[in-house]
C-alpha cells in the first residue's frame, strides 16, 4: 500500500493504520489486501473483478471494510461486489472510493454493489468518495442495487466530498414487507465539477418503508442533478426529500417523483433549492465567526 | 460602557427612522428602549450590533470608537444581539449552535445551563435541530441563551418577550434581574412589556426616531400608556 492510498484512506473510509475485522483493499484494480473472520467471508468472484462479500448467521454487528483507490492518472478501475447479508445478521460496511491523480491523465472508478440482504438482517453502509491531484478528470460512478427480504433493514450513508470531477451515481432499492430503507447522501461540487444521482426504489410489500434525504452543496461553475422515483405497490411509507444550497454560477437540478400503485401507499416528496440566507450569515456573524467561517459552518452543518 | 452619539439611519426609501438618537449604558446598566411600531426601536439596535450603517453619529464601547467595525469585530469585542425574529439553521443542533456562540466546546451540564436560564430545560434539546422543528417561543428562547453563552460586555436584546409563553416570561424577567445583579455587563432592552421595562435603570421613548421621553421606570412608566399606546402594556404576552 503507497503513502497516497494510505492518505486516501483516512478520508474515504476513516483508516488509522490497520482494519480491525474482515477486509479487502483495492489499490490501482488489485487487491492488496484481503481478511476473512469467522462471521464475514470474502472470496474473489469468478470471471468478474470484484468480490462476493457473504455476511454469516450470528454476525452481530461485525465491520467490513471494501474501499478501493486509485493513486493516479490513466487507471480504469471496474469492481463488480455482492454482498450477501444472512437473515438476521448485523453488520456495518465501509466502502469508498479515493481517486488521486498527477500525471496529468484521468482516472475513473466504477462500483457495482450489489446487496441481498436476508429476513431480519441490518446492515450500516457507508461510503464515501473523494479525489485529489492535479487537473485530471477524476471520475466516479457508483451503481448500486438493494434487495431488502422480509423486516430487513439498510442504513446507507454516503457522501462525496470533493476532488471528483464528474460522479455518475445510481441506487436501485426493492423492498419487501416490513422492511427498511434510510439513505442520506451528501454531495459537493465545486470548480466545473458534474455530479448526478438517480434514486429508484420500490416499496412491494406492506409496512415497508423509505427514507430518502439528499444535501446538496454546489459552488462556482458546478452543476448537479437530483431525481428520485419512489414506488409504492403496497400499503407502505416513502419520503423523499432533497436540499440543496448553491453559490456563484453553480446550477443544481431537482425531480423528485412518486408513484402510487396501492391506495395505502403514503408517499412524499419535498425538494428546496436555494442560497445560503443571508440573515444566518449575519447572525453567526454576530457570534464572532467571519463571513467565511459563517458560509463554511452554515455548509459543514447543512451537511452533517 | 456604550455611548451612542447622534445616530441617525434613513430607510431606502428616504424615511429618516432614526434622527440624532443619543444614549448611553453604564457597566451594569440596564437601559431599555420603548415606543410605537416603527420608530426605530429595532434598527437602533442593529446600528450599535454592525448589522446596518448609520448615515450620521458616532458608537463608543468602553470610550473606543467601533462605528467603522463590521459585525464580525464588534461582536469580538464583546457586542451581542438577540434578534428579533431568530433565524433557523438546517443542519445545526441547539448544542452546535451555542458551542459556536461561547466559541468554545460545552459540556452538557454547561450547554443545558445556558438553556435553563432562559426556561428551556430538558438535555433533549441539545440534539434537536435549531430549524423549524422547534417552537417560534423555542427558538425565542435559544436565541437568548446564545446571547447568554457570549459571555460579551454589551448585551442587545430585540424584544426578548416575543413569543414567549407566560410561565417563561416570569423566567425571563429573572433573567434580566440577574444580570443586572451579576453587574458588569451593559444590557440594553428593547421592550414593550411593563415587566420587563421595570427591570431597567432608565427607560427611553422612542417616537418617530426620536427620544421624547427618557427616565426611570417609576417617572416614564405610569405616562407611557397616555402617550404612547401599547407600550408597557401588562398584559398576557403572546402565546
Amino acid at each position: 500500500m503507497n503513502s497516497i492510498t494510505k492518505k486516501l484512506l483516512e478520508t474515504v473510509a476513516g483508516w488509522k493504520g490497520k482494519w480491525e475485522g474482515a477486509c479487502s483493499l483495492r489499490e490501482n484494480g488489485a487487491c492488496v489486501e484481503m481478511r476473512s473472520t469467522r462471521f464475514v467471508e470474502i472470496a474473489p468472484k469468478e470471471g468478474l473483478p470484484g468480490l462476493d462479500i457473504h455476511i454469516l448467521p450470528g454476525c452481530a454487528g461485525e465491520t467490513v471494510a471494501v474501499p478501493a483507490c486509485i493513486t493516479d492518472g490513466g487507471i480504469d478501475d471496474l469492481v463488480y461486489n455482492d454482498f450477501h447479508i444472512a437473515a438476521g445478521a448485523r453488520a456495518t460496511i465501509v466502502a469508498g472510493c479515493g481517486i488521486h491523480t498527477e500525471n496529468g491523465e484521468p482516472a475513473r472508478h466504477s462500483g457495482i454493489h450489489r446487496f441481498f440482504l436476508g429476513p431480519g438482517a441490518q446492515v450500516r453502509y457507508v461510503e464515501k468518495h473523494a479525489g485529489s491531484g492535479d487537473e485530471a478528470l477524476r471520475a466516479i460512478s457508483p451503481e448500486t442495487e438493494i434487495y431488502l427480504e422480509e423486516s430487513a433493514q439498510l442504513e446507507m450513508d454516503t457522501a462525496q466530498l470533493g476532488g471528483v470531477g464528474r460522479a455518475s451515481r445510481s441506487t436501485k432499492a426493492v423492498l419487501a414487507a416490513g422492511a427498511r430503507l434510510f439513505l442520506v447522501e451528501r454531495l459537493v461540487t465545486q470548480g466545473r465539477e458534474q455530479a448526478k444521482s438517480a434514486f429508484t426504489v420500490r416499496l412491494d410489500g406492506a409496512g415497508a418503508a423509505a427514507e430518502l434525504a439528499s444535501r446538496a452543496v454546489a459552488r462556482e461553475d458546478s452543476r448537479q442533478s437530483f431525481s428520485s422515483r419512489i414506488t409504492g405497490n403496497a400499503p407502505c411509507k416513502g419520503h423523499s426529500a432533497c436540499d440543496a444550497l448553491v453559490s456563484e454560477c453553480a446550477q443544481v437540478d431537482a425531480a423528485p417523483s412518486l408513484c402510487a400503485r396501492h391506495a395505502e401507499a403514503a408517499l412524499i416528496h419535498e425538494a428546496a433549492i436555494g442560497r445560503i440566507a443571508g440573515e444566518q450569515i449575519l447572525k453567526l456573524r454576530t457570534l464572532g465567526l467571519s463571513q467565511e467561517e459563517a458560509e463554511q459552518a452554515i455548509i459543514e452543518g447543512f451537511l452533517s | 460602557m456604550l455611548e451612542v452619539r447622534d445616530i441617525s439611519w434613513q430607510a431606502p426609501g428616504g424615511e429618516q427612522v432614526l434622527d440624532r438618537v443619543s444614549l448611553q449604558v453604564k457597566a451594569g446598566g440596564l437601559i431599555a428602549v420603548t415606543g410605537p411600531n416603527g420608530s426605530g426601536k429595532s434598527t437602533l439596535l442593529k446600528i450599535i450590533a454592525g448589522l446596518e450603517r448609520p448615515a450620521g453619529g458616532e458608537i463608543l464601547l468602553e470610550g473606543e470608537d467601533i462605528s467603522s467595525l463590521d459585525v464580525t469585530a464588534r461582536a469580538k469585542k464583546g457586542v451581542c444581539l438577540a434578534f428579533q425574529q431568530p433565524v433557523r439553521f438546517k443542519g445545526f443542533t441547539v448544542g452546535r449552535l451555542l458551542e459556536l456562540a461561547a466559541g468554545r466546546p460545552l459540556s452538557q451540564e454547561q450547554a443545558c445551563a445556558l438553556l435553563a436560564q432562559a426556561g428551556l430545560c430538558g438535555r433533549e434539546y441539545l440534539s434537536r435541530q435549531a430549524d423549524s422543528s422547534l417552537s417560534g417561543g423555542e427558538m425565542k428562547r435559544l436565541e437568548i441563551s446564545t446571547v447568554l453563552a457570549r459571555k460579551g460586555r454589551l448585551l442587545l436584546f430585540d424584544e426578548p418577550e416575543a413569543g414567549i409563553d407566560l410561565w417563561s416570561f416570569s423566567g425571563l424577567v429573572s433573567v434580566f434581574k440577574a444580570l443586572k445583579r451579576q453587574g458588569g455587563k451593559s444590557l440594553l432592552l428593547v421592550s414593550h412589556q411593563e415587566r420587563l421595562l421595570e427591570t431597567a435603570d432608565e427607560i427611553l421613548v422612542l417616537e418617530k426616531g426620536r427620544i421624547t421621553e427618557q427616565g426611570p421606570p417609576a417617572k416614564v412608566l405610569p405616562r407611557l400608556s397616555l402617550s404612547c399606546p401599547g407600550c408597557g402594556r401588562r398584559e398576557a404576552v403572546p402565546l
